[in-house]
């Protein structure tokens, strides 16, 4: 029907605390297309990883998913029974968590880690079937394939995010969600992963939701970028479109908070701290700290609206363009 | 003009004693370098994980002892101070560490590891001004002191716990902050921020600054001088303008066209292939970068290369530039760049704050 593999439609996850409810993501939409790298950029407290967490329905108590919908392929995630969803993860939508490879068993064999994914989703397998997939897999993400007879202690920090790479497409996902994959690596590591990321995706033909904080690595690795605050999305749009002419102003300091390799003290630091979840401010949660707001936006929350081509901002400056389409339907006809 | 803290020689060896048969780990080889007590000055050490760089960092802060080699404290050796010029070193010398959660007891409140310097050092008359001095440093460093006081380091995310860590050296206004990767657990849009406050402690307290880094935008950014380590040797060192703008290490290249830039138009630059980056740090005759070297010629594998000067304020360990002459691998700071201006301690701030500023409270710190 359209070409959107994963659509998600006013995700809502609250954490209920004792000093209340925190609205961690507060009615996340967007759409994946088939194939698209999407990347999610926000501070930390942004809601960028809950939101990916929400949409792979593992949250914790306290935390819950309140409404919204999460379509993958036109099946309805939040609306499986558990053992289903069980099944869709890793088959149809992996992880690779940040610092993913700090979650390796210590005490077995790489080999021993990968036929446990492929068991618990009863893919039935030869031994001989089964040894080739693994070498062929971490071939595929780089390595030789005696490192399935390593132990992770015996494998250096990116190697180990490699083979949990490997253990993420190793049912061929639909879509691969990586929550700041390189964080901790050092920067030619980092290269190293994202390109081998990269091939995997094109040669699955799978889509990407890449998580973080870094805009030079966004900027390099994906093709359209959603802005996270305080729990909700507030601008997307295509990569170089954003990087260009960033429309909302908490985009634009963000632009401007970035140092540079070439011009020495231009970062400017975005003055002011993101509100706490808790006691969310009225109307527009960027507003105490937003240079341009005015008294509309004090009151009345901003809603994401499309004010040009693929380009969506909920911001008060911006009036919607009735002359362009809506977002969603741009993406089904292209 | 005397030294303050200057590393001799320094080389540290892990493992390897005498019993065992595997070769020792060389994290840091031959390593030299002063931070002079005036002018303050801000260097940046730059390295991928393995390169020595916090191994640097703990020697001169006297956490580990060398295997050959000295640090000396004000002209005497790390391991001979006495009482009273220890309890000077403590507070001369800040470290802000990498890891921002073995720092905390868990059992504490947040305060506590604010409250100990200020009582410790008698920063504060009274308890009010404490508190207030402990809510400057805070909101500096880009936290509601209403939500981080009166919390336990569980309750705060890495990022948060880290810039507690900065406000607490920013408490002591010491003579050094080392800075062991201060800004790498904290958000982009926050890091500007904390560099500007490093940046300030220099410019406006005096203080000098060790930035240890795998980041060479921030550390182009804050530093005047650079030193590129890799596997515990300098591989360039210099100028950071000319160091990050031109590299010459094939090593320092590789460094910075991994960085992404912010700039979709930018291509990444070239990726290193296939080649599995781990450590072997075993002792090799050659140039340690020989074996990822996409310039490498036989003499690379057979002698370690000196540092060469190329230019008046840099200098490279490369035979790709063996036509320069050869610099003293132990006078590094003939390399770097002198400061220009005279360092903007401007009186009223030294005024301002006479019970903690590092300006002239040597003469103070003798009563301590």
């Amino acid at each position: 029907m359209n070409s959107s593999i994963l659509q998600v439609h006013d995700l809502r996850v609250h954490y209920h605390t004792r000093q209340g409810v925190l609205r961690a993501v507060n009615g996340v939409s967007f759409d994946l297309a088939a194939g698209e790298r999407l990347g999610l950029v926000g501070e930390s407290g942004s809601g960028k990883s809950t939101t990916a967490y929400a949409v792979m329905r593992l949250i914790r108590l306290p935390g819950k998913i309140e409404s919204g919908q999460v379509l993958l392929d036109g099946l309805s995630l939040l609306e499986l029974p558990e053992e289903k969803m069980r099944q869709v993860r890793l088959a149809g939508i992996a992880m690779v968590a940040q610092g993913a490879m700090n979650s390796l068993n210590p005490v077995t064999r790489v080999r021993r880690q990968i036929e446990d994914a492929l068991r618990d989703h009863d893919v039935k397998m030869s031994s001989q079937e089964r040894r080739e997939w693994i070498s062929d897999l971490l071939q595929r993400v780089g390595l030789p394939p005696s490192a399935a007879d390593k132990y992770p202690h015996e494998l250096s920090g990116g190697m180990k995010q490699r083979v949990c790479i490997a253990i993420g497409i190793c049912l061929k996902p639909r879509v691969i969600i990586a929550d700041e994959p390189t964080s901790a690596l050092d920067v030619v590591v980092q290269h190293q992963v994202m390109a081998t990321l990269e091939k995997l995706r094109a040669e699955l033909g799978a889509s990407v939701i890449l998580i973080g904080h870094d805009m030079g690595l966004m900027a390099q690795a994906v093709d359209r970028l959603g802005v996270m605050y305080a729990g909700n999305l507030i601008e997307t749009g295509d990569i170089q479109e954003i990087f260009d002419e960033p429309l909302h102003p908490y985009t634009k300091l963000l632009m401007a908070s970035l140092p540079s390799l070439e011009e020495k003290e231009s970062a400017r630091g975005i003055p002011g701290m993101m509100p706490s979840l808790l006691n969310r401010p009225t109307g527009c949660p960027f507003h105490p700290r937003c240079p341009a707001a005015f008294d509309r936006c004090r009151t009345e929350e901003p809603k994401m609206q499309t004010v040009r081509t693929r380009r969506d901002v909920a911001c008060h400056l911006y009036t919607p363009d009735t002359a362009t389409v809506p977002n969603t339907t741009v993406l089904e006809a292209s | 003009m005397s030294a303050l803290i200057e590393a001799r020689h320094l080389t540290k060896v892990f493992g390897g004693g005498t019993l065992s048969r595997a070769k020792g780990v060389v994290a840091l080889d031959d390593f030299s370098l002063t931070i002079e007590e005036e002018p303050p000055t801000i260097t940046a050490i730059v390295g991928e994980s393995g390169s020595g760089k916090t191994t640097f960092a703990r020697l001169i802060l006297g956490l580990t002892e060398p295997t050959s080699g000295e640090v000396l404290y004000r002209g005497v050796d790390m391991r001979k101070l006495n009482r009273n010029q220890r309890q000077h070193f403590l507070r001369d010398v800040q470290v802000i560490f990498q890891d921002p959660f073995e720092v905390y007891n868990p059992f504490y409140r947040i305060d506590h590891v604010l409250e100990e310097p200020i009582a410790n050092f008698h920063l504060a008359k009274s308890k009010a001004q404490g508190r207030q001095l402990i809510a400057d440093a805070l909101t500096s460093v880009g936290l509601r002191p209403e939500e981080t006081l009166g919390r336990y380091p569980h309750q705060l995310s890495g990022g948060q716990r880290q810039r507690v860590m900065v406000a607490r050296s920013l408490l002591l206004h010491p003579r050094v902050i080392v800075a062991d990767e201060p800004v790498s657990m904290i958000d982009a849009s926050l890091r500007a921020t904390v560099i500007d406050s490093l940046r300030d402690l220099n410019r406006q307290f005096g203080i000098s600054l060790i930035y240890i880094t795998h980041d060479l935008t921030t550390a182009y950014q804050l530093s005047e001088n650079i030193v590129v380590l890799y596997r515990g040797s300098v591989a360039e060192a210099g100028d950071v303008e000319k160091v990050v703008k031109e590299p010459e290490h094939p090593y320092t290249r590789l460094l910075i066209g991994s960085i992404p830039r912010p700039d979709p138009r930018h291509g990444w630059g070239y990726e290193e292939k296939g080649a599995d980056t781990t450590n072997s740090g075993v002792a090799s005759l050659g140039c340690r970068f020989a074996d990822r070297c996409p310039n490498v010629m036989s003499i690379c594998r057979e002698k370690a290369p000196p540092l060469y000067q190329t230019a008046p304020h840099r200098a490279t360990a490369c035979y790709l530039y063996a036509d320069a002459p050869v610099a003293a691998s132990s006078k590094l700071n003939d390399i770097f760049v002198p400061l220009s201006q005279s360092p903007q301690i401007t009186p009223n701030l030294a005024a301002a704050a006479p019970v903690n500023g590092a300006n002239g409270a040597s003469a103070e710190r003798k009563t301590l």
